[in-house]
C-alpha cells in the first residue's frame, strides 16, 4: 500500500510540486537566514576567537563586549602576572582608528598592538609577507579583506605606506582572519608602535591576554585573578575565551535588533512553508477523500491510512528539503568567493535543526489532513 | 423511478424468506436492525427493525425510493456503519459483533464493493487499481497485478490495463471497478447504484457480467437500484419504504413494470 500512497501522491502533479516548492522555500529562507545569523555572531566574537595563544582574557570589570573595552593601567599587568597560577600574561591594545591613505581618503580600521616581544594575538596565516617583520619600524600588517577595503581592486603589494595619527605605518604583510562583525579592516603592529598610532589617552593597554600554567585550569585561574587583583572595588574581570566570546555574542544579542530582524525572517520562512505545505497537503488530502473513503471500504484499517498519508509527508519533505538545502549551499558556493561574505556558511548542526523543523511542518500538514481521513465514515463512498 | 406493480406499506409482522435447507449459511441475514441518526430532539431513524435473509447463489435487488434507507442497510450490511440495535450475519458470521480492526480485515477478505461512481484512484492504471484489493490482502505487488491482469481479460477490458481511469469511458471505469471487487474472490459483492451513471446498453452489458462471473452458488450479490431496466436480472427483488422492508419478491414476472 505504500506503492499505492506514493502513485496517488505523483498522480496529482500540481499540488505534489506545490508541496515540494513550499518545504524547498521554507528550507532555503531557514537555513540561509540561520547560517548568516550564526555566521554574523559569530563574526561578533571572531577577534576573540582568532587569538590563539592565550586562554585568558583579563578586562576592565566594565567591559560589555570586545569593541569596548576601558583601558587599564599598565600596574595591572605586574599584578596579574603576579597572581599563582599564571604562566605569563601580556598587553594587548584593541581599538579603532582613522587611517589616512596616500590618495587623502579616510578609512577607519580596527588596530591590535600586540606584546612586542612575544607579538601574542598574531594572526596565524599569512597571504604576503611574515609575522617578524612586525618588528621593523613602522610595521603593520592588514587583513586581505581590509585590504581591498582600502584599496580595492588593487594587487596585494607590501611597503605600501599610510598614515594614522599623523604617523607612517608601513605594510608589511597581508593575511588571513576571521571576519569582524563591521568589516572595518584589521591591522596589527607592536604595542609599543600603538602609542604612536593612536591618540594620546592616560592608558592604552585594553586587555591583558594570560595563559594558565600546567596542571592549572583556565577557569581556576580566572577565579585566582579576581581574587588577587581585585580589592574593595570590583575593578578587573578575568574570562577565558570561551565565556568572554559569549559574553560577547550574549550583548549582541540582547542589545542590537539583530536577533530580532532574522528571528522575523526565520519565523516567517517556517509559517509560509507551513502555510503553502500545510495547505496544499489538506487539499490533496481532501479532493481524494472518496478515494481514501474507498479503501476504508474495500479493507484498510486507519493504522495504514495513517501511514500512507505520513509517508506520503515524508516523500514531499524529503524532496523539498534536498531542493531546499542544495540551493543554500549553492548559494554560499556561489558567494564563497566574496570577502565581504567570507565564513557565512551552513553546518551541520544548522542543516539538523532545519532538518526538525521541516519535519515538524510535515508532521503538522499530514496530521491536519489524516484527521480528517480517520474520521471519515467509509459509507460516504455510497453517496453520490 | 419506474413503479414495479405496486406499493405497499410494511405489513406490522416482519417478512422474512427462510434460506434453502442445505447446509449452507444464508448469504445476509438481518436480525431486527435498527439504526437511528442524530440524539435527543434531532433523532431520525432510518431503519425500522429490519428482519431479512437472503440465500447464496442470487443477485438480490433492493428497491425503493430515495431516502427509504437502501444505502444505510447495505452500509451496515457491509459493515461499514454499525446499527443502532439489531444484528448482521454474513455467511454465518456476526459482522456487527466484530470491532475494529478485525471487521475491516473480514470486510477486506470477505466483500466486494462496485460503487456508483467508480471511485476508482486516479492516479493508478487500470491494472493497478484493480489490483488493490490484492494489495491490500498482502499480496506482493507483481502477483497482484497478474491476478489482476486475469480479471480484467476476464471482464472484457484486458486491452486497456495500461489506461489511466480518464482515459476510460464511463462502461470501461465500472468494468475496472467490477474487477476490482471480484478479484480477490469475495463472498458477497455489494453494488450501489451500478448502472446509474451508464446508458441502457452499458448498463445492460454490466449486469450481464455481474451475473456471469459474480453469481456462484457460494457467493452473494446485493445491488442497490433504481433502474428498471436492469430488474429482470435479479432472483429476487426486496421493496423497501419508510426504513421498512415491503416485500420480497422471488418471481420475475413480478419485478419489471
Amino acid at each position: 500500500m505504500n506503492w499505492v500512497a506514493l502513485k496517488m501522491l505523483l498522480g496529482d502533479r500540481t499540488k505534489y510540486l506545490g508541496i515540494i516548492f513550499g518545504i524547498a522555500f521554507a528550507t532555503l529562507l531557514m537555513g540561509q537566514q540561520i547560517s548568516i545569523f550564526v555566521g554574523i555572531l559569530g563574526r561578533t566574537a571572531s577577534q576573540i576567537t582568532d587569538v590563539r595563544d592565550a586562554d585568558i582574557w583579563v578586562m576592565d570589570s566594565n567591559t560589555r563586549f570586545i569593541d569596548e573595552a576601558p583601558p587599564l593601567p599598565e600596574t595591572d599587568l605586574q599584578r596579574v602576572r603576579g597572581v599563582p597560577g599564571v604562566d605569563w600574561a601580556v598587553r594587548l591594545y584593541k581599538g579603532q582608528v582613522t587611517a589616512r591613505l596616500e590618495s587623502g581618503q579616510y578609512r577607519s580600521t580596527i588596530l591590535f598592538g600586540l606584546d612586542d616581544n612575544s607579538l601574542v594575538g598574531a594572526p596565524r596565516t599569512m597571504i604576503a609577507g611574515s609575522i617578524d617583520d612586525l618588528k621593523q619600524p613602522d610595521a603593520v600588517i592588514v587583513d586581505k579583506a581590509g585590504y581591498e577595503y582600502m584599496w580595492p581592486g588593487e594587487p596585494i603589494k607590501i611597503g605600501r605606506t599610510f598614515e594614522m595619527n599623523d604617523r607612517r605605518a608601513r605594510l608589511v604583510g597581508v593575511c588571513k582572519v576571521s571576519p569582524p562583525f563591521t568589516t572595518l579592516p584589521v591591522l596589527y603592529t607592536r604595542y609599543s608602535q600603538a602609542q604612536w598610532f593612536v591618540p594620546h589617552n592616560r592608558n592604552l593597554m585594553t586587555y591583558i591576554l594570560a595563559k594558565p600554567q600546567a596542571g592549572h585550569s583556565a577557569e581556576d585561574v580566572c577565579k585566582a585573578i579576581d581574587e588577587r587583583c581585585n580589592g574593595e572595588q570590583r575593578r578587573l574581570t578575568a574570562l577565558t575565551e570561551k565565556q568572554f566570546r559569549w559574553k560577547t555574542i550574549r550583548y549582541f544579542l540582547s542589545s542590537t535588533g539583530i536577533p530580532v530582524n532574522f528571528g522575523i525572517t526565520i519565523s516567517l520562512g517556517f509559517i509560509v512553508g507551513l502555510a503553502i505545505a500545510g495547505q496544499t497537503f489538506y487539499l490533496f488530502t481532501v479532493e481524494n477523500l472518496r478515494q481514501f473513503g474507498a479503501l476504508k471500504a474495500m479493507g484498510v484499517h486507519n493504522a495504514r491510512i495513517l501511514a500512507m498519508i505520513f509517508l506520503q509527508a515524508l516523500v514531499v519533505g524529503t524532496i523539498g528539503y534536498g531542493i531546499g538545502m542544495g540551493l543554500t549551499a549553492g548559494f554560499f558556493e556561489a558567494t564563497s568567493h566574496v570577502t565581504h561574505l567570507a565564513g557565512l556558511g551552513m553546518r551541520i548542526e544548522i542543516m539538523i535543526g532545519v532538518g526538525m523543523a521541516i519535519l515538524s511542518i510535515v508532521l503538522a500538514s499530514s496530521v491536519v489532513s489524516a484527521r480528517r481521513v480517520l474520521l471519515l465514515e467509509p459509507a460516504v463512498v455510497f453517496r453520490t | 423511478m419506474s413503479a414495479v406493480g405496486s406499493y405497499t406499506l410494511a405489513a406490522v409482522a416482519p417478512i422474512v424468506v427462510q434460506a434453502p435447507a442445505i447446509g449452507i449459511d444464508p448469504a445476509i441475514r438481518c436480525r431486527q436492525v435498527t439504526k437511528e441518526f442524530g440524539t435527543d430532539d434531532a433523532k431520525i431513524q432510518v431503519l425500522h427493525g429490519i428482519d431479512l435473509e437472503l440465500p447464496p447463489g442470487e443477485m438480490a435487488l433492493l428497491v425503493g425510493p430515495s431516502g427509504c434507507g437502501k444505502t444505510t442497510l447495505i452500509s451496515i450490511i457491509a459493515g461499514l456503519l454499525d446499527p443502532t440495535a439489531g444484528s448482521v450475519d454474513v455467511f454465518g458470521s456476526n459482522i456487527t459483533d466484530m470491532r475494529g480492526r478485525e471487521k475491516v480485515r473480514f470486510r477486506g477478505a470477505n466483500i466486494g464493493f462496485v460503487f456508483q461512481q467508480y471511485n476508482l484512484l486516479p492516479a493508478l492504471t487500470a491494472v493497478e487499481n484493480a489490483a488493490v484489493p490484492l494489495l491490500i490482502q498482502g499480496w506482493k505487488r507483481r502477483q497482484a497485478i497478474d491476478k489482476a491482469a486475469e480479471m480484467l481479460e476476464e471482464v472484457g477490458i484486458g486491452h486497456k490495463r495500461n489506461s489511466l481511469p480518464n482515459q476510460l469511458s464511463g462502461g470501461q471505469q465500472q468494468r475496472v471497478a467490477i474487477a476490482r471487487a471480484l478479484v480477490h474472490e469475495p463472498r458477497l459483492l455489494v453494488c450501489d447504484e451500478p448502472t446509474a451513471a451508464l446508458d441502457a446498453s452499458l448498463g445492460q452489458v454490466v449486469l450481464e457480467l455481474l451475473r456471469k462471473i459474480a453469481v456462484q452458488p457460494d457467493r452473494g450479490v446485493i445491488v442497490v437500484t433504481h433502474d428498471s431496466r436492469i430488474y429482470g436480472f435479479g432472483d429476487r427483488m426486496v421493496t423497501m419504504s419508510d426504513g421498512r422492508i415491503d416485500k420480497i419478491l422471488t418471481d420475475r414476472s413480478e419485478f419489471a413494470h
